[in-house]
């Protein structure tokens, strides 16, 4: 990454990792908002506000306008997949290609994958069964594995534990204290009051944009 | 031997069996009576037409209207491969790739056969040089058309696989890399099917029409080889070329899939 050598940096913005200033779309926008190492955003709303859009943008997925950055270079400076790689997004309804679980990771990456398994209790044979036979909460816990496995410095969620009974939501939730702890930056989007009130740090609410 | 001249008459004859399908298709009530006679009367009006021109051409030996006559029938074929798939691209650029790439392989390939195997004088001799384009753009415009119509099905159809892939880091080419493997495969599986038929399950038409036409069956089978290694050179070409281009065009600058630069 290009750090401007002379850039002076103050202590806040040393921890500050994602930066946006009038981010927007044609549906959606403007959002301004920063993200500090360390903390977790909560984007609440109604059905139809454009949170999931928000996500979008923030990884660049949608053509989008307004200024963004991941440790104060833009990312305009950044190639693409290498923004979406530190700054990972992922869908309520993650895809899935392959036919095996397995086939999704890299080889590097599978014993990563097994030790995270039973924290999200997973059974340990989930790697080699075949994604057809996941159930849907299956699926999103295994999408937040393979997120997870990418090491991103900011990680946008939609809905992560939307499939997922109370048990398997305080699993979810403990893995991504966790990585809160060790200095992860998340951008979370959530239905649960519930689940906002244990994990937010900061909040931003979007409020559906008026037809013009 | 010379072909057997055919008269007005044995065409009537010929046509009662289209005659008989229409008959067919009313005593079943299969609705297309009309369509057989209309398509019939079609290819009847337009094949003569072409033969007129083809005469005028083919007796003024003239290298401008040859090169007229073979820029007309390019862009037909090019507009044709635009059309032909499902989805196309919004605005020129569904012509602009099925016209690079149609122009590009035919000719590339044609100029090939003309210059190093037939060697026809003078080489652009309207004799060979309209046929010929005639056979390889017919198969060029499958593969592109095909190979077009596949891959943009395939991406609009696993929009979800594609952004997933996109999210987690791939480049666009590797996000798409699977569409495109498997729509290149299948604008070249035309061509491989025709090759492997040849001469077993069918006989070629130039090959067929060549021994109508008088010429040594094995002359004739030399001729079959030389237009089939041009047609799977020109069209693998084109499947390829067309599709890396509609790649290239469904995605930007930040490797974001542009569906919306598709229309139905």
């Amino acid at each position: 990454m290009n750090m401007n050598p002379s850039s002076i940096q103050t202590a806040a913005a040393q921890t500050e990792v994602l930066k946006a200033v009038d981010l927007h779309s044609a549906c959606a926008g403007p959002y301004s908002f920063t993200l500090a190492r360390g903390r977790c955003l909560v984007v609440s709303g109604p059905s139809g506000a454009g949170k999931s859009q928000l996500l979008r943008m923030i990884a660049d997925l949608d053509e989008n306008a307004g200024e963004i950055s991941l440790h104060g270079v833009p990312r305009a400076q950044i190639f693409a997949p290498d923004w979406r790689r530190q700054v990972v997004y992922q869908s309520a309804e993650p895809a899935w290609w392959e036919t095996h679980v397995k086939d999704h990771f890299r080889q590097a990456q599978l014993a990563d994958a097994s030790a995270l398994l039973a924290q999200l209790n997973l059974p340990a044979d989930m790697l080699d069964a075949e994604v057809s036979r996941l159930s849907t909460g299956e699926r999103q816990r295994m999408a937040l594995i393979r997120s997870l496995l990418v090491k991103p410095a900011v990680l946008l969620l939609d809905e992560p534990t939307g499939a997922l009974d109370e048990s398997n939501t305080a699993a979810v939730e403990a893995v991504l204290k966790a990585r809160l702890q060790a200095g992860l930056a998340l951008v979370l989007v959530t239905h649960s009051a519930e689940q906002a009130g244990r994990l937010a740090d900061d909040r931003l609410h979007i409020a559906r944009k008026e037809a013009p | 031997m010379t072909l057997q001249p055919i008269s007005a008459t044995d065409l009537a004859i010929a046509s009662v069996l289209v005659i008989v399908n229409a008959a067919i298709s009313v005593s079943l009530g299969l609705r297309l009576h009309k369509p057989v006679l209309l398509a019939a009367a079609r290819m009847v009006v337009q094949l003569l037409l072409v033969g007129l021109l083809l005469r005028y051409v083919l007796e003024s030996k003239s290298p401008l209207l040859t090169t007229l006559v073979i820029v007309a029938m390019i862009l037909a074929a090019a507009r044709e491969v635009a059309v032909r798939p499902k989805w196309r691209l919004k605005g020129w650029q569904s012509y602009g790739i099925s016209t690079a790439m149609v122009s590009a392989t035919s000719i590339a390939t044609v100029l090939l056969a003309l210059l190093t195997a037939i060697r026809p004088s003078p080489w652009y001799d309207a004799h060979y040089a309209v046929p010929l384009m005639g056979i390889v753009l017919g198969s060029v415009l499958n593969s592109a058309s095909l190979g077009l119509d596949i891959f943009f099905s395939g991406v609009t159809a696993s929009r979800n696989i594609v952004e997933g892939r996109l999210a987690l880091g791939a480049t666009r080419y590797e996000a798409l890399a699977p569409y495109m493997r498997n729509a290149i495969r299948s604008g070249l599986i035309p061509v491989i099917n025709q090759m492997s038929a040849a001469g077993i399950i069918t006989l070629p038409g130039i090959m067929s029409g060549q021994i109508l036409a008088g010429v040594d069956a094995v002359d004739a089978a030399k001729y079959q080889i030389l237009l089939m290694f041009i047609l799977a050179g020109g069209s693998g070409l084109a499947a390829t070329g067309s599709v890396y281009l509609a790649a290239k065009a469904v995605t930007d600058e930040r490797h974001r899939l542009r569906c919306d630069r598709l229309r139905n």
